[in-house]
């Protein structure tokens, strides 16, 4: 079997629709098309009446699943790409985030953001915006970068009685494959050493995490040995696994594709250097996409975001301060 | 315009009795409001205090034509119409005094209530927001195969300018759900007049666009309101899907209680849109005999008895302690980020 990011997607939704009958997808275009990106394929004739085409509004997408999760439903919302979540950003942000904490009514949603970029999406269709969401009380923040972990995190994300914002990376959609899906699994709210290393950590998550990986290959060739974090989940943050790690190596790159103003990147270095300022033996470093929008041509998106190459020059760097 | 009402003498038992039923919430209401004016012009109330004077009929016929199991998000002016649902004075007390022992427990005030798993949603401040989300209970309620529920919700003019407005309606056309919108038309969005808000002939034009009924009424007579937010209500629970209402009323006080709402313009206030829904139910009352000025004047004071009694009560409960508040905004408490806190 050979199973990609995409299809663990799929498979994750089609196993939460078969265990537990409170489960419906709602979204544009999810029903007989199958979805933008065909997430949803096949499941609208699996499962009648349980996977339903939206009018094209993000606001009443997010308030429908609010309300009927309000009744008991687990719904899961397909945005169509992340960036349109800011359409229904009210309500995720104002109505489903809050509600918990204002009424002791759990609201347990699943909201998948088909996230980040690929050539020639253009800064409409590749945003990233995990930082923006886990910046509210009231959310928890996925960010799932293997093909098993992407199954597995969203089929915990649809038992978590909270609003879980799945950030899918369309990059990895079908580049990344694996050969079964997983039995079991690592929880939500745990990161993983995706490689280990003794000179430097480089904490990262998403598509950024095969790019680490890549540039810890370029640098174990000139002999020096990188750790990679995944973060895997973004809120809760995986704090002591981080602090443990750059206890060992002594320095800390952050990568993310997304902007660096007030970013997951910036919240892992202010909770290292506030917890473990005596452990580092170099200033911590971030790398992450220019601040401007994300460009359309693949080859000023190429050096938008950070890549394997960038990502070791930045190590280098750290490795010599 | 709708008819003026004409009661038939047959069914006038009846008819008085649910309009009786209907002013006595609507007089509760506005002695409780009254008392919320004065907590706050004390300095009892934290923040604001936003009143439905002049609304009450509309919104207490939204109220009263709900049943247990159907849902109700209220929004900024239907202190009434909450009643009808099954709220309480003291629960309005204690959320408008943040008292510990309220609904919201002090992590939300005053208008910002409800108690969502008896299907009393407690709204949000972007208006709007809230019609997708009872749309939403609706369907939750679909799946479940639950039939005869109504979902209602209501608005005011400033909130159909909203995109949420305009996305949840088009939405529970579109799913057909049995939903009624209700929009006081009041005439001002805090100072902004309907001129500035809509170009539209008439709010109640809209339905067309969205495929689905509206109903006009005069929002400042009972009657009219009892029975035409009544026939909406009717018709979504036997299956007509949305229903909107617009009633034309004037928002008799200030936006809020910090507003003294000097921008109104005093022909408004002169005319028939402008006025004062409560003491024309008590002129009705008078001529059809249906309660004598004794009766009214008894009930005044038993609902001023009631309203002081609950507001000494609930004025010596505790506020909610810092130190014992639980700082979580998820329910899985496995998953909270501890390291904000540290």
């Amino acid at each position: 079997m050979n199973i990609t990011y995409l299809q663990a997607i799929r498979e994750a939704q089609a196993r939460a629709l078969t265990d537990d009958p409170r489960v419906f997808i709602y979204g544009q275009d999810v029903g007989r098309f199958g979805g933008a990106f065909k997430a949803t394929k096949g499941l609208a004739e699996q499962f009648p009446g349980r996977v339903i085409d939206s009018p094209l509004s993000e606001d009443a997408i997010m308030g429908v699943a609010i309300g009927a999760a309000i009744e008991g439903m687990r719904p899961i919302v397909e945005m169509q790409f992340a960036d349109f979540s800011t359409c229904g950003f009210n309500q995720i942000v104002n109505q489903a985030a809050t509600l918990f904490y204002r009424t002791e009514v759990p609201c347990p949603i699943v909201v998948r953001l088909p996230s980040g970029g690929t050539p020639g999406s253009g800064p409409f269709h590749s945003q990233s915006m995990e930082a923006i969401y886990a910046h509210y009380p009231g959310t928890i923040v996925l960010a799932p970068a293997t093909v098993e972990d992407a199954y597995s995190m969203l089929l915990e994300a649809v038992a978590i009685d909270d609003p879980v914002l799945f950030c899918e990376h369309k990059f990895l959609y079908n580049h990344l494959k694996a050969d079964c899906l997983p039995d079991v699994a690592m929880p939500v709210g745990k990161a993983r050493i995706a490689r280990s290393g003794r000179d430097a950590t480089i904490v990262t998550y998403g598509a950024m995490l095969h790019e680490s990986l890549a540039a810890a290959d370029d640098l174990a060739s000139d002999g020096y040995q990188i750790e990679v974090v995944d973060l895997r989940s973004i809120k809760p943050l995986d704090t002591d696994t981080v602090l443990a790690s750059v206890s060992r190596t002594g320095r800390l790159l952050c990568v993310g594709e997304a902007w660096p103003w007030g970013g997951v990147t910036a919240e892992v270095i202010a909770r290292v250097s506030t917890e473990a300022f005596g452990m580092l033996d170099a200033p911590p470093q971030r790398l992450n996409a220019r601040d401007t929008p994300v460009p359309y041509h693949p080859s000023l998106w190429g050096t938008h975001r950070p890549t394997a190459g960038t990502i070791a020059s930045a190590t280098r760097r750290l490795l010599e301060l | 315009m709708p008819d003026v009402v004409q009661t038939p003498a047959a069914a006038g038992t009846r008819m008085g009795e649910e309009y009786l039923k209907a002013y006595r919430i609507m007089l509760l209401s506005r002695i409780l409001e009254e008392k919320l004016s004065a907590l706050y012009r004390g300095g009892k109330i934290k923040g604001g205090v936003f009143l439905g004077r002049g609304q009450e009929a509309l919104s207490v016929s939204v109220g009263i034509h709900l049943r247990k199991g159907d849902i109700f998000a209220p929004l900024i002016r239907d202190q009434a119409g909450r009643m009808a649902f099954g709220d309480t004075v003291t629960d309005t007390l204690r959320t408008y005094l943040g008292s510990a022992l309220g609904s919201m427990r002090g992590r939300d005030g005053n208008i910002h209530r409800g108690r969502p798993r008896e299907g009393y949603y407690a709204m949000i401040s972007h208006l709007g927001a809230m019609i997708p989300v009872v749309a939403g209970g609706l369907m939750a309620r679909r799946f479940r195969g639950e039939t005869g529920v109504v979902g209602a919700t209501c608005i005011g003019d400033g909130g159909t300018s909203t995109g949420a407005f305009h996305e949840g309606l088009n939405t529970a056309a579109v799913e057909k759900l049995p939903l009624v919108v209700v929009i006081a038309n009041n005439q001002y969005a805090y100072s902004t007049p309907t001129s500035c808000q809509y170009a539209c002939a008439d709010l109640v034009d809209r339905a067309v666009g969205y495929g689905i009924p509206g109903h006009k009424v005069e929002g400042t007579d009972l009657a009219e309101c009892l029975r035409v937010v009544g026939g909406a209500i009717a018709a979504a629970r036997a299956g007509g899907g949305p229903q909107i209402v617009v009633a034309d009323l004037l928002r008799l006080v200030g936006h809020g209680e910090h507003d003294d709402g000097q921008y109104v313009d005093p022909a408004l206030r002169q005319a028939r849109v402008g006025r004062d829904c409560l003491m024309v139910a008590e002129e009705t009352l008078v001529t059809e005999g249906w309660a004598s000025t004794e009766d009214i004047r008894g009930w005044h004071e038993e609902a001023e008895r009631d309203v002081d009694d609950a507001a000494v009560r609930v004025q010596r409960e505790s506020e909610p302690d810092p130190a014992k508040e639980i700082w979580e905004a998820i329910s899985s408490r496995h998953l909270a980020d501890r390291f904000a806190d540290a």
